[in-house]
């Protein structure tokens, strides 16, 4: 009884000093901003592992000279950030939100769009940086080049009619704009766009940066993490460094997130009225107690739902060569097992794929090249959505069929 | 009279009975006030929904609970008008935009978007935010889940999604990596028997072991199912024993006695026959690919093991044709006659499948 009067007394005190819940939103939300966009790199020299970019860049900060721009690679390798990162050191905390127009286009696409907001922002007038002797402070921290920016973020997925749309745009206004496109694929923006920008390959980030980069968060939210915790976010994320961010950021809500609600158990046993200043420092405890508890490697494969080492022995072993007819059997067995327990057949299908065909030494090349055409017709089902556990027996049947000729 | 699986459904995390661990995990997630967005990933009958009601009411108390049902009326961009059902509370909304089939996208934008951008209004409420279940978000299109991703980040402090999925093979990248994956494994056999023993004994029926582990057995992992032969057991017969028999769904029998058929006689006319009962199943509203799926399973024990591989084989190869193509009976009839081929070339000794 007594937490839900403490419940009650606390809304009260909320709903009467609006102005101090007021205060503490902006610093909740701070802490409850995913890390992705936390530890997004401030400056050009923070963006990890790819100096070539940079360094041209940098030079442009200089010679306040920019061509458009094209930035290709995998996700997660930081091409967002990159360009954002520019914009931050060109324009400044001031200008930045009148001279960059960031568009989305996966929500956001379409001809219309082109035809409207891009237009109009293109040609609209420069911003300035205030006069007198402020604006002239300002002008010495950030060069301010007599341009604006339109970032066009997955540009891949914009149609056809929308990218010959931004043809003209792109020439007509190019003395007061200049134009970034940002895709995954670069063989999806047409040919005319791609020639009228220069073009920068984003490559995967290597190991080294990329741990760098998560220890140095993990060490700075005040999160523990076991050994080999790196190495599995790292292969988990294949490269994408926002994937293994959200991870760790998950796994690291699991293990505070057991903390936290001791904390508050704690603070509901104390029958007193608390204000949001009480409840901010007990937050700020929070971490510091979590300490104890470290982010361990089951549970960032939990997260990124890979299947245990055993599970996936248990299948392959099934599936050795055996006396004849009971292969059957026991495929079945695992594989109903596999699909009880909830498993994501894509998952399912990449794991043994690296089992089989990557890491067994003793299958042959000729049984190898049989198995990936299994796996590749496997794969096409799963996208058109068949069913998993027919689809993954049939795998696994044939699989062991390969395995077993002589 | 409620049936017992609604009857006895848990409804808060410390009345959960099997994965412990899990509804720990999800109390202390629903207990920190940083709740992330959830995609939820299990096979059916394994208590995907029943740990989310429990969550939301570890989340918002009681009020959840009070659920109500609109219709709403969203107009696609061709002018067309859709009717939707939303099941709602103060709290959260609940919504299955695969019923409205290629335009789910239209449904999650507009809904979506009107929630995020209205606070919370009740002072009383625990969360600052409301919670928007998606059910069956396999099933959503790539465009819906495409629209999904930037509202997700756009709208996270108003708003935060609970996806339900039986895998999350056809959940884009993007939406994965920014959702908490959160598997929920199907009972065990024993945690059935387990559970069937006690919705027993608060029913007052007569304890009865290894029936119950039979059901728990047929059940294939289901809890769902496993209660709904429990009871219809126990509704057909006043006195059970060990030896009761399990009533198999209807649809389940009528399968049985095609694999049957199948295996019995390879012949053309035998093909017809089975026809009509195929056609029989599918205006009975009986998914084609379940009956696919069930038949296989059924045709398991009768033929050679040297076959079964052959005939998986076939059966994963139809079922895809049957996603793909637009005429269900065509292809059930095909892999029917694919299978008695097969069975015949080896009873002759001989490979006459030449199309392979």
């Amino acid at each position: 009884m007594a937490n839900f009067f403490d419940i009650r007394a606390r809304q009260a005190a909320a709903a009467t000093q609006a102005s101090s819940s007021k205060q503490s939103a902006p610093a909740q939300d701070n802490r409850l901003q995913p890390w992705v966009e936390k530890y997004r790199p401030k400056s050009l020299d923070d963006v990890a592992a790819q100096d070539h970019t940079v360094t041209i860049l940098r030079r442009t900060l200089q010679s306040a000279n920019l061509p458009h721009m094209l930035f290709y690679g995998p996700p997660g390798t930081g091409k967002t950030s990159t360009v954002l990162a520019l914009a931050k050191q060109l324009y400044g905390p001031d200008l930045i939100k009148t001279r960059v127009l960031e568009l989305n286009a996966s929500d956001e696409r379409g001809i219309s769009i082109v035809r409207e907001k891009v237009k109009d922002f293109a040609r609209m007038q420069l911003s300035n940086p205030p006069a007198g002797p402020a604006g002239e402070e300002y002008r010495r921290k950030y060069p301010c080049p007599p341009y604006k920016i339109v970032i066009l973020d997955e540009a891949d997925s914009m149609t056809q009619d929308a990218q010959s749309a931004l043809r003209r745009t792109m020439e007509t206004y190019s003395k007061i704009t200049r134009f970034c496109l940002i895709c995954n694929y670069v063989t999806r923006i047409i040919d005319p766009l791609a020639s009228r920008c220069s073009k920068f390959r984003f490559k995967s980030l290597d190991e080294a940066n990329a741990g760098k980069r998560l220890e140095d968060i993990a060490r700075l939210e005040n999160v523990k993490l076991e050994e080999g915790v790196v190495d599995t976010l790292l292969k988990c994320s294949e490269g994408d460094l926002r994937k293994a961010i959200t991870f760790l950021q998950s796994a690291a809500r699991l293990v505070g997130a057991v903390q936290a609600s001791g904390a508050s158990e704690k603070k509901r046993k104390r029958a007193k009225i608390e204000d949001d200043e009480d409840e901010d420092t007990m937050d700020i405890d929070g971490p510091s107690d979590s300490a104890s508890k470290s982010v361990t490697v089951r549970s960032i494969e939990e997260i990124a739902g890979v299947i245990p080492e055993g599970t996936i022995d248990s299948l392959t072993t099934a599936m050795q060569p055996s006396k004849a007819g009971t292969v059957y059997g026991r495929v079945s067995k695992a594989v109903e097992n596999l699909v009880a327990e909830g498993w994501s057949a894509t998952q399912v299908v990449t794991q043994l794929y690296d089992r089989i065909v990557l890491s067994d030494e003793t299958v042959g090349d000729w049984k190898k090249s049989k198995v990936v055409l299994c796996f590749s017709e496997t794969d096409k089902r799963l996208v058109d959505g068949c069913d998993e556990h027919l689809t993954i027996l049939d795998l696994c049947m044939q699989v062991a069929g390969v395995l077993g000729e002589t | 009279m409620a049936l017992l699986v609604d009857k006895h459904r848990p409804r808060t995390l410390d009345t959960l009975s099997y994965h412990p661990d899990l509804s720990e995990r999800l109390r202390s997630l629903a207990a920190s006030g940083d709740f992330p967005h959830l995609l939820i990933y299990g096979p059916s009958g394994a208590g995907k929904k029943t740990r989310i009601t429990a969550t939301l009411r570890a989340l918002y108390g009681p009020g959840v609970e009070k659920i109500k049902i609109d219709s709403r009326i969203f107009q696609t961009t061709s002018n067309r008008k859709l009717e939707f059902n939303i099941v709602s509370s103060n709290y959260h909304l609940e919504i299955t935009p695969s019923d409205v089939g290629n335009y789910d996208r239209v449904v999650i934008q507009d809904l979506l978007k009107e929630v995020a951008q209205t606070q919370q209004v009740d002072l009383a409420a625990k969360q600052r935010f409301k919670v928007v279940v998606i059910n069956e978000a396999d099933h959503l299109t790539r465009d819906a889940q495409a629209a999904l991703r930037r509202t997700m980040e756009k709208y996270s402090p108003n708003l935060r999604l609970i996806l339900l999925a039986n895998s999350t093979s056809n959940i884009i990248a993007p939406i994965r990596s920014r959702c908490l994956l959160v598997r929920v494994a199907a009972p065990t056999e024993v945690e059935i028997a387990g559970v069937l023993a006690k919705i027993g004994k608060k029913e007052g029926y007569k304890n009865c072991e290894p029936l119950e582990q039979r059901i728990a057995k047929d059940s294939g992992r289901n809890l769902r199912r496993a209660l709904l032969m429990f009871e219809a057991v126990h509704a057909q017969n006043d006195n059970v024993s060990e030896k009761t028999p399990i009533p198999p769904p209807d649809w389940e029998a009528l399968i049985d006695v095609i694999a049957k058929e199948i295996v019995e006689e390879r012949t053309p006319a035998r093909i017809l026959q089975v026809r009509a009962k195929l056609y029989d199943l599918l205006t009975h509203c009986i998914p084609a690919t379940a009956v696919l799926k069930t038949l296989t399973f059924k045709l398991m024990p009768r033929i050679d093991d040297s076959l079964k591989a052959d005939v998986v084989k076939w059966s994963a190869f139809y079922e895809h044709r049957i996603r793909m193509g637009s005429k269900v009976i065509f292809h059930l009839e095909a892999f029917v006659a694919k299978v008695m081929r097969l069975y015949e070339g080896n009873l002759l000794g001989m490979d006459i499948d030449f199309d392979d």
